[in-house]
């Protein structure tokens, strides 16, 4: 079966489409899938910086493109996971270097090797947004539970539908559990589920992330924090497979519910 | 099909530029009779910006981006579709192809009563998302939130059954009769035919987060004495 070309995207930035990109491309090859992580942030690369490939780089998704190189020769391997393969940006180039159509081929081609194809994007409803979200047969969503990020997000949910690629699926990234818990988080919760996408995962904030990630080792490939669980049920959930929400935002019903009722209890 | 191929597409100059008019027939025939035709004058349509009448014909997303692409081969952009059909309307709406408003006397709209095109409508059973413009010449039927960002323009009234938050304006071509209703009115800005509203920031503060859907008390909006009113719904 050919796999899914699925690009994580957000419109805004820094709100950690990246780290996520890496600590899902671990998570799904932990699980055993075949998995290609495309970095189109061309002239910003960092994909492979938090994947720790940066000195491994030969060639990248601009030579692909302008036929310096195939496609095989482009793609880094993981040292440890075996599923799991990159496919860098350049950092001499820019943006335009690149259209949605090569991208798109490129998505086709790796469809084919891989069960899941995950393309980070660039900040931004530029061009760059565009050749990310070309070859993609859905698109993730992240948002941080600022109203910033949430109308950026809202923003590029229309841009998607408009491109048919649907709705997409939502991942709210570093959610503070102490905000939570005091109750301070429940406007920006009213304003998300404005946003009124399907739920794909809750990530809570966690300082092990990103140390994790200027280690070039992603969090996701050990199980012990709260982050890194969420990490792992959004890959199982991914896959197909229903997997509840952690205790603190889980129960029934809608997102506002579902979270209210974590913040009640 | 032995349709006589002119009826098919009629290209034609206009005022407000070329108009397309497709008639009826199969979809692909159409496209390589218009691709036939737009090859024939391709020093004339470069560059140009079409304004397609489709009438009541029915055209799907995917029909339109052929289209679209079509076009764009020969350096054609589409500029607006008039259609009186709901399914291709909301294509063009996916698409973000801008919707005529029917062709009015002069460059500026003006000030007239009610027409008959106003007492046509559209339903629109999505959110409107911020960036995205929902234009129509009669009213305008919106199930879903209208975000921060959006803005819904429509020639008749407006309902929103939900909460709008985006920028609102009825009666655009001049109609001070129109009215807007949502059972959250919040906007950012609300318009109704050449008045402006932009609720006073003491009087009746906008919340920058909404309240809980559901609590908020459904409203409508009206001109009266040359001024945006807003009434709740209970005390009409």
């Amino acid at each position: 079966m050919p796999g899914r070309v699925i690009t994580v995207t957000s419109g805004k930035g820094g709100v950690g489409k990246t780290t996520l990109t890496a600590n899902l491309a671990v998570a799904l090859a932990l699980l055993g899938r075949r998995i290609t992580a495309i970095d189109t942030d061309i002239g910003l690369r960092n994909l492979d910086l938090v994947m720790g490939m940066e000195n491994r780089i030969i060639y990248d998704i601009v030579d692909v493109a302008e036929g310096r190189c195939h496609l095989m020769q482009a793609l880094i391997r993981d040292r440890h996971l075996s599923g799991l393969q990159l496919l860098p940006a350049s950092q001499t180039h820019d943006k335009s270097s690149i259209g949605p159509e090569e991208v798109a081929a490129i998505c086709e081609e790796l469809r084919g090797e891989n069960d899941f194809v995950l393309v980070d994007s660039p900040a931004g409803i530029e061009v760059g947004f565009y050749n990310a979200v070309a070859g993609a047969d859905e698109v993730i969503i992240v948002t941080t539970p600022e109203l910033s990020a949430v109308r950026s997000a809202d923003r590029v949910i229309g841009l998607a539908e408009s491109m048919g690629k649907g709705p997409g699926r939502l991942i709210i990234n570093r959610i503070k559990p102490g905000m939570v818990r005091r109750g301070d988080m429940l406007d920006t919760f009213d304003v998300i589920e404005s946003l009124a996408i399907e739920l794909l995962g809750v990530v809570p904030d966690d300082e092990a992330v990103i140390v994790a990630a200027n280690r070039g080792v992603p969090l996701a490939n050990e199980q012990s924090t709260q982050a890194s669980r969420a990490f792992h049920n959004i890959a199982r959930r991914l896959t197909g497979e229903e997997v509840p929400f952690m205790p603190i935002f889980e129960a029934r019903g809608s997102l506002l519910t579902r979270l209210r009722r974590a913040i009640a209890g | 099909m032995a349709q006589a191929s002119e009826s098919a597409v009629t290209i034609r100059g206009t005022r407000r530029g070329l108009s397309i008019t497709i008639g009826a027939g199969e979809w692909q025939e159409l496209l390589s009779e218009l691709d036939a035709r737009l090859a024939q004058g391709t020093a004339f349509f470069s560059g140009s910006r079409v304004n397609l009448q489709a009438g009541r014909r029915e055209i799907n997303t995917e029909q339109l981006r052929q289209l679209i692409d079509l076009l764009r081969k020969h350096k054609v952009e589409l500029a607006s579709l008039l259609t009186s059909s709901r399914p291709t309307a909301e294509a063009a709406q996916a698409l973000q192809v801008r919707l005529a408003l029917a062709e009015t006397p002069g460059p500026q709209p003006v000030l007239r009563p009610v027409d008959q095109d106003a007492s046509d409508g559209i339903l629109v059973h999505r959110t409107v998302r911020s960036g995205q413009s929902l234009r129509h010449v009669g009213h305008v039927v919106v199930i879903g939130d209208v975000n921060p960002g959006a803005e819904v323009i429509a020639g008749g009234d407006i309902i929103v059954w939900g909460r709008a938050r985006g920028m609102l304006h009825a009666g655009a071509m001049g109609d001070e009769g129109a009215v807007v209703c949502a059972l959250e009115l919040t906007p950012a800005q609300l318009r109704i035919g050449p008045h402006i509203a932009v609720s006073p920031e003491g009087q009746r503060p906008r919340p920058r987060v909404p309240p809980p859907r559901g609590q908020a008390q459904p409203e409508t909006a009206s001109v009266a004495e040359g001024q945006i009113v807003v009434v709740p719904w209970g005390n009409r």
